[in-house]
């Protein structure tokens, strides 16, 4: 990922032209429906948002393990998301390229959306968080047996360092925030008041400035190996 | 495996990562390849790699595909 914006292109997306034939039957019906006026829209436009609440109910149980979100609030979630996906695929037909399904691209709104309010929701009911910012607990959060943490203890001191001593104030917050207090991306985002992309880059740059400190200083050798 | 592997592959980036905005732009694109059996990873390197670093894309993705697979 180079600065400022994430690596690599999408040269490979074809901004096709929209013709009947350039669509498969499903979506051309659900399209010429949707334009259509009266009872034949209406009743497309019912269809769709069942589809939208079914999907939307099936993603949020999904999901349930990962939020603190639970019972009637994430039924709410889910027919919220519904809701508003309904409204921005409306708004938004035009867009239809036909790269894909109309059907895969209509879903992506509510899946999208389920993941924005479980990251406002989040903050209704966080999880208590007794003891924020214990590095104590960074081994856990890579998996490392307790059995091993002596072993571990200097890579992971040296972890520590970096963040304490070459991040930014801001990465270093973040860095905390998402890999050692567990706060889910989309949450943080929200409380930052930043886009999900934008909090990706600064654990993106963090990661990148971490790992380049731990081969520098030969706990990392540069394939991926460690070396002590 | 080494106890060590996980913070590696975290601390691991590539720059061919294209980032959430981009790789949600083409999201029900490359789930259409997925679905189809088509090599979605090999016509989209970047997308691919992004949503196996990005746990919140990566979750959409899953879901998108659920959604339109039906699992």
């Amino acid at each position: 990922m180079s600065a400022p914006a994430p690596g690599g292109s999408l040269s490979g997306v074809e901004r096709a032209r929209l013709t009947a034939k350039d669509l498969d039957a499903e979506s051309g019906s659900w399209l010429r429906r949707l334009g259509a006026g009266g009872g034949e829209r209406q009743a497309a436009e019912r269809e769709l948002h069942a589809r939208l609440v079914r999907i939307a109910l099936s993603e949020v149980r999904r999901r349930s393990a990962s939020t603190p979100v639970a019972g009637q609030e994430l039924d709410d979630v889910a027919h919220q998301a519904a809701h508003d996906a309904m409204l921005a695929i409306l708004a938004k037909l035009g867009d239809f390229r036909g790269e894909s399904r109309f059907t895969t691209w209509a879903y992506r709104f509510v899946i999208l959306e389920v993941s924005a309010k479980l990251g406002r929701h989040y903050w209704r009911n966080p999880p208590a968080v007794l003891d924020a910012g214990q590095w104590e607990r960074l081994p856990d959060r890579f998996g490392i047996d307790p059995a091993r943490h002596a072993e571990s203890a200097g890579i992971l001191a040296e972890v520590r360092r970096v963040v304490d001593e070459e991040l930014t104030a801001h990465q270093r917050r973040v860095f905390m925030a998402i890999v050692v207090d567990e706060i889910p991306l989309d949450a943080l985002a929200v409380r930052l008041g930043l886009q999900r992309n934008a909090i990706y880059k600064v654990i993106f740059d963090a990661r990148r400035k971490i790992r380049r400190a731990l081969v520098a200083n030969g706990y990392l050798d540069e394939p991926g190996r460690e070396r002590r | 495996m080494n106890e060590l592997d996980r913070l590696e592959r975290f601390l691991r980036t590539d720059p061919r990562d294209v980032g959430c905005d981009e790789a949600m732009a083409v999201l029900h694109v490359y789930v259409d390849l997925v679905a189809a059996g088509q090599d979605a990873a090999g016509r989209y390197p970047g997308v691919a790699v992004h949503l196996a670093a990005c746990g919140p894309c990566g979750e959409d993705f899953t879901g998108l595909l659920a959604a339109v697979t039906g699992g």
